[in-house]
């Protein structure tokens, strides 16, 4: 194991797991963190940017809408397109379809409640290396906490996503109405993966299971 | 595409006792006063500011009209 690693994590006005977020990397799995406040533009020393959970701008307009023109995003898409790994987590999945480096968009649930509680889901990894932990088909539960987590796209970018095995997280029971049971993305390139659920809660014996440990845990190199 | 909250009011108008009501969506307003030199340049910045904040393409629609001050369409 590298011995200096250090992973950033964004923090926006109204981000809210930045810290469950830190807690998993250093505390559960001796990483170093750097926050990133959202108007920061150096990413310099960083092995990967983690965007958390939370509400970001208070998801006025739309929930990731405002996140996306935060200069410390022009950085991470830089970032990204370099191959550097990005992880988007619950309102930071909605962030990256927002800013287009996922594909669809992240609406109200189906049933319009918010849904807090664990979620059976269906793992495969693919070419994802956020997931390379994980076995194919393997299933593994999670936390979902979301009001807004209702993937949708377009019949034929469905199709498209498939194909190119870039839905690596799929919903075992669909809390949330998403097309196609899609929990988790993956970008063709395998660096970036968003998600609705919440590996950095299932890190902890304290908290309950351990199932988003080999996630995060991937950045140990 | 589905619209849970206009579907959850729908419901309880027919609890008000309106049966009729066939279709009912909820969106959202947005009110702005914008400085421009002239109708095309306050266009073209309406349109950029609609395709790339107001919506996103990928669940909505958009379109813009352009009405003078005595309600006329105009440009």
């Amino acid at each position: 194991m590298s011995a200096a690693r250090t992973i950033g994590i964004v923090v926006f006005p109204g981000s809210n797991c930045d810290r469950d977020v830190r807690w998993a990397l250093e505390g559960c799995l001796g990483l170093a963190t750097r926050f990133l406040w959202h108007e920061e533009t150096d990413l310099g020393g960083l092995d990967a940017v983690v965007i958390p959970g939370g509400f970001s701008y208070g998801d006025y307009l739309r929930c990731g809408a405002i996140a996306r023109f935060a200069p410390v995003l022009d950085a991470v898409r830089g970032f990204a397109a370099a191959g550097g790994p990005v992880l988007g987590i619950c309102n930071g999945f909605q962030v990256l379809t927002e800013m287009g480096l996922l594909p669809g968009a992240l609406t109200r649930n189906a049933r319009l409640h918010f849904l807090c509680e664990p979620s059976p889901l269906e793992v495969h990894p693919g070419r994802s290396q956020w997931l390379r932990g994980y076995g194919e088909g393997e299933s593994i539960v999670l936390p979902i906490a979301h009001g807004e987590g209702r993937f949708q796209c377009a019949p034929e970018e469905l199709a498209s996503l498939e194909a190119n095995g870039q839905v690596v997280l799929r919903y075992a029971a669909n809390p949330n109405g998403s097309v196609g049971d899609v929990a988790g993305l993956s970008n063709p390139a395998g660096n970036v993966l968003g998600l609705m659920p919440h590996p950095e809660r299932a890190c902890d014996p304290c908290t309950g299971g351990l199932d988003g440990r080999r996630l995060l845990a991937s950045l140990l190199g | 595409m589905l619209d849970p909250a206009g579907e959850a009011t729908r419901a309880a108008a027919a609890r008000l006792g309106v049966d009729g009501v066939r279709r009912l969506r909820i969106g959202k307003a947005i009110e702005l006063e914008l400085d421009a030199a002239d109708a095309a340049s306050a266009r073209s910045q309406l349109e950029l500011l609609s395709d790339r904040l107001f919506a996103n393409p990928v669940i909505e629609d958009w379109s813009l009209e352009m009405v003078d001050a005595n309600g006329e369409q105009s440009a």
